[in-house]
């Protein structure tokens, strides 16, 4: 099965971070992600710029409106994802638990929905 | 008629575990599983009076059972591919389906997996492996049957769409895992001990539920907090005469007559195992905090052996 791992951590916690500290976490997750590309799981992955270069786009009533940001401030900002490839939900649990930011933020563990 | 008590006995004794085999066998199609299942003991009804009652009930049940999982399988074309195989028509492929250790505690484990809402693992418990109704479990949650039917489609959804593993979870996680399963069982125990809403103060058919899964976490798992959860409910569950007075009102523990505090529930109250411990040789905290230090008003037959196991010289806590 597929899953999508969504990391969700406070962006203000990131920014208040020094140099050091954040090239540490940076260092993890390298050494997390060529951890699972060696064993087979990752499919695709990728950080994501701050929500402040977000855009939201909508269509209502036929007619697309573009603003500024995403839509509403929540404590936990989505900062990046993994595609992974993993036997049932506790591996992909387990790989979650891995992630660097599990341990400052938390991640959504979703199921890939197969279209047959 | 002798037939329909046997298949009645059967059904009590066995229902549980031939579910648990086959939703191995399907799976982890818990709804294609409660199907097979009711199927093949409207098959046992049907054939055990002219063929007789089988030397393996469980066998044959669970053969059946599979066997009309793969048709509706085979009926839907798309998950052909879950079940292959030809049907099993002889006692030693029937052998073959359940010589493996008992699927229940997949099932228990499956049912808990800490990924499903607490009520939900409650209300799978009780309909898989307690055998209830959904009606009877929304009315032992005093809610409607439409919701808690909800809730069920929505907790099996869940295991299959997410891949909740229908497994025995591996070894680092297996104390985290049973102690989200005893949670489950103390709670239902809970619910019937002190009932959060309803008439009844102390609701009796949800203690009796919780004991009987606890004994059964106990059986299967062995592991000693287990155990002593069943101890402490066993103990709790002694005074529920005692607790309340002749029109069902609450009564405090020192006006209780000390003869109805007293009756154990059966003699299988009493733990028979060696002294509980933990994996690391200490003492069990549940076998601690259910081998209490001197309530008076306690049956000695329930609680004395308790006691003896927790390193105390047993002494008759009431007279």
């Amino acid at each position: 099965m597929q899953y999508l791992l969504l990391i969700y951590e406070s962006e203000k916690n990131w920014d208040a971070m020094s140099e050091a500290e954040r090239n540490k976490i940076f260092t993890e997750y390298m050494t997390f992600t060529n951890d699972i590309k060696t064993s087979g799981h990752l499919r695709a992955g990728d950080a994501l710029q701050p929500t402040r270069t977000a855009t939201t786009v909508r269509v209502r009533d036929g007619k697309a409106s573009t603003t500024d940001g995403p839509f509403a401030e929540t404590r936990e900002q989505l900062g990046g994802y993994y595609l992974i490839e993993a036997k049932d939900l506790d591996e992909a649990t387990r790989i979650a638990a891995r992630i660097p930011s599990a341990r400052y933020g938390s991640i959504e563990v979703r199921p890939i929905m197969t279209f047959s | 008629m002798q037939t329909a008590a046997a298949i009645e006995a059967v059904f009590r004794r066995e229902r549980a575990r031939v579910l648990a085999t086959t939703i191995r066998i399907t799976h982890g199609d818990f709804d294609l599983a409660e199907e097979a299942v009711q199927d093949a003991f409207a098959a046992a009804i049907a054939r055990w009076p002219g063929e007789g009652t089988p030397d393996e009930p469980r066998g044959w049940l669970v053969a059946v059972a599979r066997n009309k999982a793969v048709d509706a399988i085979r009926r839907r074309v798309k998950l052909r591919d879950i079940v292959a195989g030809e049907p099993v028509t002889d006692a030693a492929g029937a052998a073959e389906l359940v010589a493996v250790p008992d699927d229940r505690l997949r099932l228990i484990y499956t049912c808990c997996h800490p990924a499903l809402a607490t009520e939900a693992q409650i209300a799978l418990t009780l309909r898989t492996l307690g055998g209830l109704t959904t009606d009877e479990i929304a009315r032992a949650f005093l809610t409607s049957p439409v919701t808690m039917a909800q809730r069920l489609v929505r907790a099996k959804s869940k295991i299959r769409d997410a891949g909740i593993p229908y497994e025995v979870p591996e070894a680092s996680q297996l104390p985290e895992r049973t102690g989200a399963v005893m949670a489950v069982v103390y709670l239902i125990f809970n619910e019937g001990y002190a009932a959060t809403a309803g008439d009844a103060w102390i609701r009796r058919d949800l203690c009796r539920e919780a004991i009987r899964l606890g004994r059964l976490v106990a059986e299967l798992t062995g592991d000693p907090e287990a155990r002593g959860l069943v101890a402490l409910m066993l103990l709790h569950d002694a005074r529920r005469d005692a607790r309340t007075d002749a029109r069902w009102s609450p009564m405090p523990c020192a006006v209780g007559p000390a003869r109805t505090a007293c009756r154990p529930r059966s003699r299988r109250s009493t733990p028979r195992r060696p002294a509980p411990r933990t994996p690391t040789g200490g003492r069990s905290p549940r076998c601690s905090t259910s081998s209490p230090g001197g309530s008076r008003r306690r049956s000695s037959r329930s609680i004395a052996p308790s006691r003896s196991r927790c390193g105390r010289a047993p002494r008759p806590a009431c007279r």
